[in-house]
């Protein structure tokens, strides 16, 4: 049989998606003169009809996707701005009822980083740590809730470990108490299924890019009953009803109007298939000894596989792994050392959150790709552990706790 | 991130990877680094009689780039005086690697890793004056 296999093999779907075959084609016929290049905004002319028509029906679709009305849908550059947008916006137009924010402390960086901006502004926020599954409890944020609590803000899927929020029981308790919900939904949007009305949310960004749509564009789900409001964070020319101006990027919008469609349609198959890759995989090095698992073996993105592989250290796990586009949960990279934030908070140990990898697999991984990945796996976990003083140890029964460390 | 030449060799053909007899009177252990960091060396080296070091061996958990640090250090070491071995600098290991200004501290554990070896092997012969 020949192989149609191409290497390296992409296992990164978390970080960005291809764009599909479908949307580019939608894209493209809006770009050049003899496509739909207009200005939606320009009122005067069929130029500028025709880009608004296109645009509403990219709002339809991505509204659709999760069971919003278009008039509900504000287009941003993605899901960095939404969650600007959606955080900033709300803690700011309702801060006369309190400045007291709810966040998870495994969020991204676009809604941590937003936090402390808003501290830095005189709010308050409180990070919830999640369980040791990496899931925050509906229980937590309850218990967190106080008289000036406005805003609660809580992914449904995280970025690094793929496990999925029981989003729906924490809307529960911020609409029976009128406190603002938002969610960052950038990685479960177009993944899983995600319904505004039936999870009670008041805010969801979304992004394109992991949902085989093109990068630069995603949108904030704003919600009009009960009506949500925000205070503007870019003016201009008053687009999306003055909630964020700038010229609509018709292209970006078609491609991610086609996205959601396409993600819709095949949603379920996809699914089954992506869950069997990833079954696969995690059965094909999970007989190694010393390797965990790390987030909720279920209550999981269907495509996304956090796993460490303790006493190898995670970056040079990556250097052998050329074969493999994947991402280390460590940042070694930076100066700083850290590892993952994320695992940490999961109160996995150093080594473990040291030696971690990311794998995801989404539209256009084979079954090849994956057995290829387990068997170079494999090998360079042996070979770095043949390298490791601390598998040695390990090996001679030394707990690595007990050993005094110089720290450096 | 692209790795040099130089600790890609290193990295993919690690020279005098093992482990030597910690307790043997000859034989010099470091240890440096913490799990914590990302990054823990263990660098051995074995004397002659003459005080010159005949044989080094490493192991090391951390990026590529300590790898290298660690693999060719117990390739310059090797020969050298206890006294010449002390002098050898992360400076040079930075250099002949061509390791990026975040990967320093990968050369600085290595020059900790023989400060601490040739430590170990003094305080062993000191030991042994005194009893
Ligand atoms: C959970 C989450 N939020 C926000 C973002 C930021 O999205 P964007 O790159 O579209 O701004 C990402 C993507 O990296 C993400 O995974």
């Amino acid at each position: 049989m020949k192989s149609n296999m191409q290497l390296p093999i992409y296992l990164d779907y978390s970080a960005t998606t291809p764009v599909d075959p479908r949307v580019a084609e939608k894209m493209s016929a809006c770009l050049t003169n003899e496509g739909n290049f207009g200005n939606a905004a320009s009122r005067s002319h069929s130029f500028g009809w025709q880009a608004e028509e296109a645009i509403e029906t990219g709002r339809a679709q991505v509204a659709e996707l999760i069971n919003a009305d278009p008039r509900e849908i504000v287009w941003t550059s993605g899901a960095t701005e939404s969650d600007n947008l959606g955080i900033k916006g709300a803690a700011r137009f309702y801060q006369k009822n309190g400045k007291h924010i709810i966040t998870s402390s495994i969020e991204h960086k676009a809604v941590l980083d937003t936090c402390r901006q808003l501290e830095r502004d005189g709010y308050e926020i409180t990070y919830l740590p999640p369980d040791e599954n990496g899931i925050t409890q509906p229980e937590a944020v309850e218990a967190a809730m106080r008289e000036d609590t406005v805003l609660v803000s809580i992914m449904h899927a995280n970025n690094e470990i793929g496990v999925v929020n029981d989003v729906a029981a924490i809307g529960e308790i911020t609409r029976a108490r009128k406190v603002i919900f938002h969610v960052d939904g950038a990685q479960s949007v177009g993944k899983i299924p995600v319904d505004v009305v039936a999870m009670k949310i008041d805010l969801l960004s979304m992004c394109a890019h992991k949902m085989y749509g093109p990068k630069g564009i995603g949108a904030l789900y704003v919600c009009r009953k009960p009506r949500v409001r925000i205070e503007a964070q870019i003016h201009g020319g008053g687009h999306e009803r003055g909630m964020r101006s700038g010229t609509l990027p018709t292209h970006q919008i078609v491609g991610f109007g086609e996205a959601a469609r396409v993600a819709q349609e095949g949603m379920a198959e996809e699914n089954a298939r992506l869950i069997t890759l990833r079954q696969r995989l995690w059965d094909g090095v999970s007989d190694m000894e010393e390797v965990y698992l790390n987030g909720h073996p279920e209550q999981r993105l269907p495509g996304a596989l956090n796993v460490s592989f303790n006493f190898v250290e995670g970056e040079s796990l990556i250097m052998a792994l050329k074969d493999l586009a994947i991402s280390s949960g460590s940042a070694c990279t930076s100066a700083s050392l850290e590892p993952s934030y994320v695992l940490r908070a999961l109160g996995r140990s150093d080594e473990l959150a040291h030696s971690s990898l990311r794998f995801s697999v989404g539209r256009f991984t084979t079954e090849e790709d994956v057995d290829h990945a387990i068997s170079q796996v494999r090998a360079a976990v042996e070979k770095l552990r043949d390298l490791s003083p601390l598998w040695d140890m390990y090996k001679d029964g030394i707990d690595l706790n007990s050993v005094q460390w110089a720290a450096h | 991130m692209a790795y040099g030449e130089k600790v890609l060799d290193h990295y993919e053909n690690p020279r005098n990877v093992g482990k030597m007899d910690a307790d043997d009177a000859s034989v010099g252990t470091g240890m440096v680094g913490a799990p914590a960091c990302g990054d823990v060396m263990r660098l051995q080296i074995k004397i002659d009689d003459n005080g010159v070091i005949e044989d080094a061996k490493f192991k090391t958990y951390g990026c590529g780039s300590a790898i290298a640090s660690s693999s060719l250090l117990t390739e310059w070491v090797k020969g050298k005086t206890l006294d010449e071995a002390s002098q050898i600098k992360n400076s040079e290991i930075a250099e002949e690697l061509a390791l990026p200004p975040v990967k320093i501290h990968c050369s600085v554990l290595a020059e900790d890793a023989i400060k601490a070896a040739i430590d170990d092997l003094k305080s062993k012969s000191d030991n042994a004056v005194a009893s």
